[in-house]
């Protein structure tokens, strides 16, 4: 079966974000007064073949694991849609 | 005889070169270890250069990791033998896992390429044994991701056991404790931001980063 799989990384709760900060600073001077808590992360897609839906979502967590994301200071958010993306 | 020392070459690297000029400088035999080949070739110890290995792709550090040689220079440094990560090197060796934490972007956001001064606060490692604790040394930096994070568990674990080596005296990115080189518990792999190999000649403004390759030498002579 076919999944598409979207993930998005971005920094831990706690793990200081200094895009995130300057995005942030910016914003007022563009009269943007209420934004509040900026964080930046990416997000990467990709299409995945695999037994089910659980079969899928076990690797995808895996490879973020091991790959995707660097555990120290970032989390994924992981979502596996049956069907292929495009 | 003089030891012998390898440098890892990734796709991307650009401080290689750089890195063999000085520990021929310093006495030592120097050797690129191309990144595909499975092996340290028999080399006394391995210095993981600076650069832009894969192109930072990801994150720093995060493809070059996988690359054959890596795997030879992990289980190179499991057996005890003298590994450094400078800069981009170091970025490989904590995403390998061969040092703990990772390296943020610059508070600031900015690229920053300066000369600091670090502190000496550890000379039990295989890059600080021919330093002094407290020296200054005046040393270039170049980065934009040398900010140092780690979780509070891991920075109590490497206060406790003095496993910071280097401390920028002015802390210019933002990093921990104002962290510019650790080792790891063994105390036979070292990871630092600033260059010491940029620093080995009056001419290059400093030769405050022999001292610094010179005790790599020693504990490669140790090792062989």
């Amino acid at each position: 079966m076919l999944f598409s799989v979207q993930v998005e990384v971005s920094l831990r709760e706690g793990v200081a974000d200094p895009q995130g900060a300057t995005i942030e600073r910016s914003l007022p001077h563009l009269g943007f007064d209420g934004v509040r808590e900026v964080r930046v992360g990416k997000s990467i897609r990709f299409d995945l073949e695999a037994a089910d839906q659980s079969a899928a979502e076990a690797e995808v967590a895996d490879l973020c694991q091991r790959f995707l994301t660097n555990p120290v200071i970032e989390d994924a958010a992981i979502t596996v849609t049956e069907g292929a993306r495009v | 005889m003089a030891p012998r020392v390898g440098v890892v070459q990734f796709p991307g690297s650009n401080c290689e070169l750089d890195a063999l000029e000085a520990v021929r400088l310093l006495g030592g035999e120097a050797e690129i270890l191309w990144h595909g080949d499975d092996t340290v070739n028999g080399v006394d110890a391995v210095i993981v250069p600076g650069g832009f290995a894969h192109g930072d792709y990801l994150r720093p550090g995060a493809i070059a990791r996988f690359s054959p040689a890596m795997t030879a220079v992990a289980d190179f440094a499991k057996s005890g033998g003298p590994v450094v990560g400078i800069c981009n090197g170091f970025q490989v060796l904590t995403e390998a896992g061969l040092l703990p934490g990772a390296l943020q972007k610059n508070r600031g956001l900015k690229f920053l390429c300066t000369t600091v001064e670090l502190r000496v606060d550890s000379t039990d490692s295989v890059l600080t044994t021919e330093a002094s604790e407290g020296d200054v040394l005046r040393v270039p930096i170049n980065h934009f991701e040398g900010n140092y994070t780690c979780s509070p568990e891991t920075l109590a674990e490497l206060q406790g056991n003095e496993q910071i080596v280097l401390r920028y005296v002015t802390n210019p990115n933002g990093s921990m404790d104002d962290i510019a080189g650790i080792c790891n518990a063994e105390r036979n792999v070292v990871g630092l931001m600033p260059h010491p190999e940029r620093a080995v000649s009056h001419l290059l403004g400093s030769e405050d980063g022999a001292p610094l390759l010179r005790s790599l030498l020693l504990s490669a002579s140790a090792a062989v």
